[in-house]
């Protein structure tokens, strides 16, 4: 079981309990603005960008290559850019918060 | 080589050079054939632009059958964003669960009815009904319009290779042109009516700029949908086994209609215009010349795919362009994917086996190429699924 905070652009912030799955599949299923999760989690379509802290993107994990290579083209994307379906619900990431990036 | 194999023509070209030089209509096109290159070329509208003379974007190029611009399409960023931020919602409607149920049924109906009569014609009787009562749904219009739609047939706007067909194109202007007008005489619910009450950057949208819209998607969602439709039924009378593991892991239906679009590539091609002299992967490019970006090629990169040229239902990693990419991709997107998506699981619940009786391929042919996209005719044999 992990907490997931995503705090959307209009900063409202929405905690969430997950179990497994990802973190954008969370929060589609609960409707957070902006997170849209297009392609459904596979990683072509850049609508599930959000940005992390450092320390949260220590804890996540760094992106793939082939992430890293979608958000190179993303002009809202920086370092502590991760399409939030490619992290996986699971402990080790309890308390993390994802700042949506559209 | 089983009906559903799509072999990739690209190959080669993509490894040795990574463009593939054709004329078209005596104009010669650059293909980008590489992921990479693709995906940073769609992302550069500064220097490959989309708002040309109307119809050249397109290859084949329609510069020669029509002047209307196809909006969001043949505009660049920014005035692109606008457009773009208008009509989004609008194009996201298939979400709403409401939709999702209209379509479900629509679905389960047709269907049903090929179940009944066994033996269907899938790209005429199945694929075309189903894309166009469907359409009735984006765009908020009544059933019996889709009427009109079936019976123009799959060949309306379709560009065969190079030919291409001034008089067909002119039966969906002159629809188009007639809907426009029957809207500004009595507004409706429909996209007509919203795109023709709206504005974009403080003045109203012009019924040229309406006009824009309405002929792309029709256009753009006619034969890709019709394709992506046809070649799931091929796909599944060749392989049982995939419809019984959506059965078992309906959880996969996303990943499997992200997949058969990768590997189906509807849409082979997309072109820009070039700004200014410059390169793509070591080839130079003259300002004022084509190049196009090749989904079809992009998405059997061996470099980026494992096993590109297998369906693998569950491909969990799949970074494919077959809706394009960034600014432009593709806004119809989510329809036809709800409409991919419930068709896969209408399927997996519904058809126990899929027979083929007689195809004929429908080849994209440029001489320097040959692709298959689809079929003109799949015939087959359905038998329901034994409960
Ligand atoms: C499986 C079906 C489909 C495929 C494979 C497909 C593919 C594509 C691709 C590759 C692009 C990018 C073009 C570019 O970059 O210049 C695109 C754009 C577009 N498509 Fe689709 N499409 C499909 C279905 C649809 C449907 C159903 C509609 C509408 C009903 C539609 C409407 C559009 C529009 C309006 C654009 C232009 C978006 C823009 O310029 O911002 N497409 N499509
Ligand atoms: S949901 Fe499409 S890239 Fe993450």
């Amino acid at each position: 079981m992990a907490k997931i905070t995503f705090i959307t652009r209009d900063k409202q912030s929405i905690t969430l309990e997950g179990n497994a799955g990802s973190a954008m599949a969370l929060a589609v299923a609960n409707g957070v603005t902006g997170i849209d999760g297009d392609c459904g989690g596979v990683c072509s379509c850049a609508t599930c960008h959000v940005y992390l802290s450092p320390e949260g993107l220590e804890r996540a994990g760094a992106a793939s290559e082939i992430e890293t290579d979608m958000l190179e083209l993303d002009d809202n994307a920086n370092e502590f850019s991760r399409l939030c379906c490619q992290i996986e619900i699971s402990d080790a990431i309890d308390g993390l918060v994802l700042n949506v990036a559209r | 080589m089983k009906t559903s194999t799509f072999p990739d023509p690209f190959e080669t070209a993509r490894k040795e050079d990574g463009v593939l030089e054709i004329d078209d209509q005596n104009d010669k096109v650059t293909m980008l054939l590489r992921h990479k290159d693709v995906r940073k070329t769609a992302h550069n509208y500064k220097s490959f632009t989309s708002e040309t003379q109307p119809g050249r974007i397109v290859v084949p190029s329609e510069v020669s059958i029509r002047d209307t611009r196809q909006i969001p399409f043949e505009v660049d960023p920014p005035k692109h964003g606008a457009y773009r931020a208008l009509i989004e919602p609008w194009f996201r409607r298939p979400l709403d669960p409401e939709n999702q149920a209209k379509l479900t049924a629509q679905i389960e109906s047709i269907v049903a009815d090929a179940l009944c009569k066994q033996t269907v014609e899938i790209v005429e009787d199945f694929a075309l009904p189903l894309q166009s009562k469907a359409l009735t749904l984006l765009l908020n219009t009544p059933l019996e319009e889709s009427e009109t739609w079936i019976s123009w047939g799959t060949h309306v706007f379709r560009s065969e290779g190079e030919a291409l067909d001034g008089d067909k194109a002119n039966v969906l202007y002159d629809y188009i042109e007639a809907q426009l007008d029957r809207t500004i005489a009595q507004p409706g619910e429909d996209l007509y009516s919203v795109l023709l009450n709206s504005e974009v950057e403080g003045k109203k949208l012009t019924k040229e700029e309406a006009k824009g819209v309405m002929v792309l998607t029709f256009a753009g969602g006619r034969d890709t949908v019709i394709n992506a439709v046809t070649n799931a039924i091929a796909y599944f009378a060749d392989h049982p086994e995939g419809l019984a593991r959506l059965r078992q892991e309906p959880e996969l239906i996303g990943n499997a209609v992200e997949e058969m679009i990768r590997y189906f590539s509807p849409l082979t091609q997309m072109g820009r215009e070039v700004t200014e002299d410059t390169q793509v992967c070591e080839h130079a490019i003259k300002a004022k010349s084509r190049v196009s970006l090749c989904w079809a090629s992009a998405n059997r990169d061996e470099g980026i795919f494992e096993n590109a040229n297998e369906i693998v239902l569950d491909r969990k990693v799949n970074p494919h362009v077959g809706f394009g990419f960034s600014h432009h991709n593709c806004l119809g997107a989510t329809h036809a994917r709800q409409i991919m998506r419930i068709l896969l699981s209408t399927l997996s619940h519904q058809i126990g086996k899929i027979e083929i009786l007689s195809s004929e391929d429908n080849i994209e042919d440029w001489k320097k190429y040959r692709r298959k996209v689809g079929y003109h005719q799949l015939t087959v044999k359905l038998s329901p699924l034994n409960k």
